[in-house]
């Protein structure tokens, strides 16, 4: 099966039933896969909007009414939508967006991978804020990660991304479809609590629309009752840093990673696409004193995993932009980091990653 | 009955006084009512403007969205639930400019919802400047000298895009506004129900309209019934440009999106 199909069909067995799209290269076959699907299943709606903007929106409406609505889309698409982002951030929309990356910026290679979106989609609307981010390497974890997002955006009541890329979306291979997938709906709002009021988690419980609650929802600054109240700095701050640290805070829970040859001097931190490569070097060419971390979430950022390799001498990232999330390693370790960015759209070659593990004093 | 629909821990308001939005907010309450439709089943939604503060007073779930976007917001609410009733608040700008591709695609898709769009021709919030419904000539702090881009007819727009009730009254004509939002609000489809209103402090201050009658008087003197306009048309009859078409436009029943399956 091919990897945007298995992110359908990851989504529809975890009970997705909203789409709401715009055809852009490489992401179409999810929303030609969520039309040929959806109309078939009682109580789902599939729906081609004019344009990203739209979609955003109608993913957010439909996730009102108690829907577990989702989006598929690409670089320029995911710029249009970065503005109704930052309102389901501010809303705590829960809802769930793919992105099968492309080469950028601008309209930049439609039918190459890239992994050029990974800041934007951490920081791309204006204002403070965290979310989460997911990234496949295989068609495998296409659709597992997707099924986990909808548990994930319910759970902390956000957007959560799918950061999937083009190599990826387009690879064929083999797909373990299980019986069922594990469904975490959100926490209902208890009688007599305010909308807004969040619990010891920072999550506020979930009074999807028409069943009584009269919640007001805004993209203003707002209190607990869900009023705007967009001068009083105490309220801007607790209501922001509520929503950050909500994420930030469940950063450990968050966490879905693998660690390969904990005691490697030479460790390559990776995600997407690159971990193929990477994998090649350390599973089946055994180059020696290497290993891996290969984050599955790359937001928020778990740090503390960078900690568990004892001997390391050097972090390489090898990444399909100009090293993105190779500052984000910089920040938090002492060692060498080594970025290994390669943009145009072809994966890194074996040799490549062996160069970095010679310069990085590798004896290769 | 109305005061049931207020959410009266919102009170006072941010509108200006002499603001035309409130009687229309009356309005639309009040054609609310006469529909007898459950207020839990009930959902407003806007865009961001003077107008789209409206739903943030009504006691009902809303959804106060991003500049433009209501109709697509609202596109998202009504097709995943059909059975909810949907209305919007917008103005000129949130309706016709930035949101005038969602606005065209909701017509054309002739989604269940009710749009009502109180135009002031003005950007009220931001402090005044020109709208895409800003007559020629007329002053604003965007248009200094007099504006000189010709502005949309929201009616003419709607029909063309394919709405399926389409009606322009103003904030003077209470009895016949309430009305077609009751018409509105009944007729399945996309329906549109444009409000000219006044808006003292941004749009009148600068246009030699400087009290709220200033402006009711220029609506009441102004706004033409439509069956006398298109006789004026047929005859040949001088009409001022001042002057503009009030009623309904439109009533029809093209194919729509969002309604309940029959059960």
């Amino acid at each position: 099966m091919q990897g945007n199909i298995a992110c359908a069909e990851g989504a529809l067995a975890a009970g997705c039933n909203f789409f709401g799209g715009y055809p852009i290269t490489p992401s179409t076959e999810v929303a030609e896969h969520m039309a040929s699907r959806m109309p078939k299943i009682t109580g789902s709606c599939f729906i081609q909007m004019e344009d990203e903007i739209a979609s955003m929106a109608a993913i957010i409406g439909a996730a009102w009414t108690g829907a577990r609505s989702m989006t598929a889309t690409s670089g320029p698409g995911f710029s249009l939508m970065m503005e109704n982002i930052g309102y389901a951030v501010m809303t705590e929309t829960p809802c769930v967006l793919v992105n099968i990356q492309r080469g950028g910026p601008s309209t930049g290679q439609p039918t190459m991978g890239a992994q050029g979106d990974m800041m934007q989609v951490r920081f791309g609307s204006h204002g403070d804020y965290s979310i989460i981010a997911l990234c496949p390497s295989s068609v495998q974890e296409c659709f597992d990660l997707t099924a986990k997002a909808f548990n994930l955006a319910d759970r902390f009541r956000t957007p959560v991304f799918l950061m999937a890329d083009e190599v990826i979306g387009h690879m064929r291979e083999k797909l373990e479809i299980p019986d069922s997938v594990e469904i975490i709906r959100p926490k209902t709002l208890p009688e007599g609590t305010l909308p807004f009021t969040a619990g010891p988690d920072g999550v506020p419980g979930f009074a999807p629309f028409g069943i009584g609650r009269f919640t007001h929802v805004t993209g203003l600054t707002h209190d607990e009752r869900g009023y705007p109240d967009t001068t009083n700095p105490a309220c801007h701050e607790s209501l922001v840093k509520r929503l950050v640290n909500k994420i930030e805070n469940a950063r450990h829970e968050i966490a879905d990673y693998t660690i390969v040859n904990e005691n490697a001097r030479y460790v390559f931190v990776c995600y997407g696409a690159p971990v193929r490569t990477v994998k090649e070097v350390v599973d089946r060419m055994k180059i020696p004193d290497t290993g891996y971390l290969q984050l599955k979430t790359v937001w928020p950022f778990p740090e503390e995993l960078l900690l568990r390799f004892p001997n390391v001498q050097a972090f390489i990232v090898p990444e399909m932009n100009l090293g993105m999330i190779s500052r984000e390693v910089e920040r938090h370790v002492s060692v060498r980091v080594i970025p290994v960015g390669r943009i145009g759209g072809e994966l890194h070659p074996p040799e490549e990653l062996i160069q970095a593990v010679k310069i990085a004093g590798g004896d290769v | 009955m109305r005061n049931e629909w207020l959410r009266s821990d919102r009170l006072p308001h941010i509108y200006c006084a002499g603001c035309g939005n409130g009687t229309i907010m009356n309005c639309v309450l009040e054609a609310i009512t006469q529909t007898g439709w459950d207020r839990t089943r009930t959902v407003f939604l806007s865009g961001i403007g003077c107008s789209s503060r409206a739903p943030g007073y009504i006691m009902t779930d809303s959804l106060h969205t991003t500049h433009g976007r209501a109709i697509a917001f609202a596109t998202g609410v009504k097709m995943a639930d059909p059975s909810l009733h949907v209305v919007v608040f917008t103005g000129d700008g949130d309706l016709a400019a930035i949101g005038g591709n969602h606005f065209i695609h909701g017509c054309r898709r002739n989604i269940d919802i009710t749009v009502v769009c109180m135009n002031n021709h003005i950007y009220g919030m931001t402090g005044g400047q020109g709208s895409p419904t800003t007559p020629l000539g007329k002053t604003s702090t965007t248009t200094p000298y007099g504006a000189e881009e010709a502005p949309f007819d929201l009616v003419e727009l709607a029909i063309a895009a394919g709405a399926n009730y389409v009606a322009r009254w103003t904030s003077y004509h209470v009895k016949q506004l309430t009305d077609a939002v009751y018409d509105g609000l009944l007729t399945p489809g996309f329906s549109l129900i444009e409000v000219r209103c006044q808006c003292p402090t941004s749009y009148g201050r600068r246009n030699k309209y400087r009290e709220p009658t200033d402006y009711m008087t220029y609506l009441k003197t102004n706004a033409i019934l439509k069956r006398k306009w298109e006789e004026m048309e047929r005859s040949g009859e001088n009409i001022s440009p001042d002057s503009f078409p009030v009623g309904e436009f439109v009533r029809r029943s093209r194919p729509v999106m969002g309604v309940p399956d029959e059960a």
